[in-house]
């Protein structure tokens, strides 16, 4: 029978779901559980409508498996959708606070949804999906263990309305990019070990010899994922039934472990899978080979190396001890080179194929999140730099920052990633329009420019403020003078996330009239077609 | 063979390449970490650090649960403006018994490592409610909500076992007393003797203006009151605490 076992299993899982709701110690907890009972049964009742007693046709098994592709590809587009809106929302709420709506909808609850929609909803579906696209294609096998891609595929979506309606319920670690509480974090931790698994199946079982560059990536975002994750998240609940627990460690070494993590949420999440994600996407829309293999080992190895150390870079001037600060300084400045390093082979990829930057709008997406991450890693080695950062941190400066690198180059790739895969998942001959492409393209880049340069200055003013003295040797501005003195720039950058967010919903119109098989009728990208020849 | 060469090994084989990886992005950690949990002058030597009472604590919880550390700092650091501003810079005794800790990394509001005792109880409270009516700059949010809500504990003893299981020394005492310490000290006539020789410097009375019962605004209330007046820096030598 099909989905018997899964039907069984999750309407077990619902009744449990079902008692922790009844008894569980505190408030938050058992309406966490009716959430999650709500969820399981919805889910079941859908498999149950699609329950069939007749066997399941055979699969052939040379045949790649696209199934999770197709679902990962729009939940990429509508988590980011989600979260790009409510990324608007907070930002309107810091210019105009009336529009904190207490309990549920106040900045501090929402600002984690934010976060996590953006990171791990929509990065994390698009990692997910262009991996399992990749690894298919580059070993020329189908992916491992059957449903496997299945149980990876629903299972993420379970943490992430898990995680989601957890903070609105003020169900929070409150360690930032790690706030789900300790059993979505063990749920994440058992979906993440199958989604090793997955992966590393169907690398084994690949038909080339060769590991292709981009799975390299792939697989050590993985699996340094999973370490980070398991180490940071080390937490004591008080009670089985309750949703509250306390981290394992306090103070200097809890802060430490939460940046080391915190930071390489960045280097491997958002980075060296993405980086995945260029080395498969960007020489497949260019037609053009790797720039050069050499470099992709060298800074493969490096980049994964310092990553690691840069994480007290956080936490300059704190009370962690100089050393360590020191130590993450040095780090965060070499790690510079191998940034720079990705992108270099990033854009080089496209010798030869430069005049497509004026003819392909998907190549000019990818083209700049590549050099959105050379600016930003350029931009981060230098706020690492303690006399930097002790002007940059705490301030907005910070968040400009790490916009530039998750809008620029996390979001261009991803957009230019699904716009290359979602016509050949749903065998289309084109995208439906490549003009919407092109206005997605310019929404999204001024939306960036106005969001980053409005927080350098708003971050460097702020800073600058907070330390000005007058003559007399006394502090010129209050606290709150510094406050009142953000509001124009509050205003502007919800105008540059506004900008960005309409670009991602032209992108979402373009993709389900794409899947729908609709194609647009429009004249062709300017400059794709010779000019006309004059008369002999 | 030269080097790259080689690298053709890793290249055809998964498990050389996830073991290799899984190794390179381990170092850091190992050296940067692992020296925090031995070295005996990670921690200054202070005095007058105690855990956290049980009305504290409580409002520590619902300061994590509102996202507070997504706005406020908790970490002073040693430059003139921000001692100034501020108080004395942060030690790292000072979040010995933070699980997790609320330093932060941004200040869209002003830092909090030292409020205690700065404000009384009543401007707290009307802050929280509504911000606007005493700070106009303000942008935080309202929390009057809290006012309305008993505090959510069948047994906070729990609360203190799991934090002595993560290492913060709540004796068998503490944790029998967790209950009546929790409503004793947020209620003005109790008999608070016991609590302050079990927590000393505690701040003892009915915070919310509300004596009627013990809600959320009076543990969050409590717990910002008591924030950075711990440590005695009197008896701090500098010199010594320098890491």
């Amino acid at each position: 029978m099909k989905f018997g076992t899964e039907i069984v299993l999750l309407s077990l899982f619902a009744f449990a779901a079902l008692v922790a709701a009844g008894f569980g110690v505190d408030e938050a907890f058992r309406q966490h559980m009716w959430v999650l009972f709500f969820a399981l049964v919805g889910f079941n009742a859908i498999l149950m409508r699609n329950t069939d007693f007749k066997l399941a046709a055979p699969i052939d098994p040379a045949a790649y498996m696209d199934g999770p592709i197709r679902y990962g590809a729009i939940a990429t587009v509508f988590w980011g959708v989600v979260g790009m809106l409510v990324g608007v929302v907070i930002a309107l709420q810091l210019a105009y606070p009336h529009l904190n709506i207490e309990p549920w909808f106040n900045f501090g609850r929402l600002r984690p949804l934010h976060t996590s929609g953006v990171i791990f909803a929509f990065g994390g579906n698009a990692l997910l999906c262009t991996s399992l696209y990749v690894v298919q294609r580059t070993s020329r096998a189908r992916l491992f263990g059957g449903n496997l891609a299945w149980f990876v595929f629903w299972g993420y979506q379970l943490f992430i309305v898990m995680a989601a309606t957890g903070y609105l319920l003020g169900i929070t670690e409150g360690r930032e990019y790690a706030e789900p509480e300790w059993y979505v974090d063990l749920w994440l931790t058992i979906v993440w070990v199958a989604y090793l698994v997955l992966f590393l199946g169907t690398i084994l079982k690949r038909k080339e010899p060769h590991i292709y560059v981009a799975n390299w990536f792939y697989l050590s975002f993985i699996v340094t994922i999973a370490m980070l994750h398991v180490v940071n998240n080390l937490s004591m609940p008080v009670s089985l039934l309750g949703s509250k627990s306390y981290s394992a460690f306090s103070g200097v070494q809890d802060a430490l472990t939460q940046w080391w993590y915190g930071h390489n949420a960045v280097g491997f999440f958002l980075t060296a899978g993405f980086l995945g994600m260029m080395y498969y996407f960007v020489p497949k829309q260019a037609n053009r080979p790797v720039y050069s293999y050499r470099l992709s080992i060298i800074h493969f190895w490096a980049l994964i190396f310092l990553y690691i150390w840069a994480g007290p870079h956080h936490l300059h001037y704190t009370a962690l001890p100089d050393w360590a600060q020191t130590l993450g300084m040095v780090f965060s400045i070499m790690l510079w080179m191998p940034s720079w390093g990705g992108m270099i082979n990033g854009l080089m990829t496209l010798s030869g194929a430069w005049d497509k930057l004026r003819t392909d709008p998907i190549i000019r997406m990818m083209v700049a999140a590549v050099a959105f991450y050379g600016m930003s890693t350029f931009e981060g080695p230098m706020m690492s730099i303690k006399t930097v950062n002790s002007l940059s941190h705490y301030t907005d400066w910070t968040i400009g920052h790490v916009h530039s690198g998750a809008l620029g180059w996390v979001g261009m790739i991803s957009f230019g990633a699904i716009y290359y895969m979602v016509p050949k998942l749903w065998n289309r001959e084109r995208l439906y329009s490549l003009r919407l492409v092109a206005w997605h393209f310019w929404l999204a880049s001024l939306g960036i420019v106005v969001y980053a340069a409005v927080m350098w200055v708003s971050g460097i003013m702020q800073g600058l403020m907070w330390r000005e003295y007058d003559e007399q040797g006394f502090l010129v501005y209050t606290f709150a003078e510094t406050v009142a003195a953000m509001h124009p720039y509050y205003v502007m950058r919800a105008a540059g996330g506004a900008m960005y967010l309409s670009g991602a919903l032209i992108m979402a119109w373009n993709i389900a009239m794409t899947i729908f098989g609709y194609q647009r009728e429009e004249d062709p990208m300017p400059g794709s077609i010779d000019a006309l020849q004059p008369a002999e | 063979m030269g080097l790259m060469d080689r690298h053709a090994l890793i290249e055809k084989n998964a498990t050389l390449l996830l073991v290799g990886s899984l190794l390179v992005v381990t170092v850091g950690g190992i050296v940067e970490i692992a020296p925090l949990f031995y070295l005996d002058n990670t921690i200054e030597k202070v005095e007058g650090m105690r855990p956290y009472s049980p009305l504290e604590l409580a409002g520590r919880n619902i300061y994590v649960r509102e996202g507070c550390y997504l706005c406020h700092s908790q970490m002073i650091r040693p430059f003139r403006d921000e001692v100034e501003r501020y108080g004395h810079y942060s030690l790292a005794a000072e979040s010995m018994y933070d699980h997790p800790f609320q330093w932060g990394s941004k200040r869209t509001g002003p830092d909090l490592a030292r409020v205690g005792d700065r404000y009384s109880n009543s401007w707290h409270v009307q802050h929280l409610t509504d911000p606007r009516s005493v700070v106009p700059e303000s942008i935080m949010p309202s929390y009057a909500f809290l006012k309305d809500r008993p505090i959510d504990v069948k047994d906070f003893s729990m609360h203190l076992v799991a934090n002595r299981r993560v290492g913060v020394p709540y004796t068998h005492d503490l944790v029998v007393q967790a209950n009546a310490d929790l409503m004793a000290q947020a209620n003005p006539d109790a008999d608070t003797s016991g609590l302050g020789s079990r927590y000393p410097k505690a701040r003892v009375g009915d915070f919310d203006g509300n004596p009627q019962q013990v809600t959320e605004m009076d543990a969050l209330v409590a717990y910002l009151q008591m924030l950075g007046t711990l440590v005695d820096f009197k008896n701090y030598d500098e010199a010594v605490g320098y890491r």
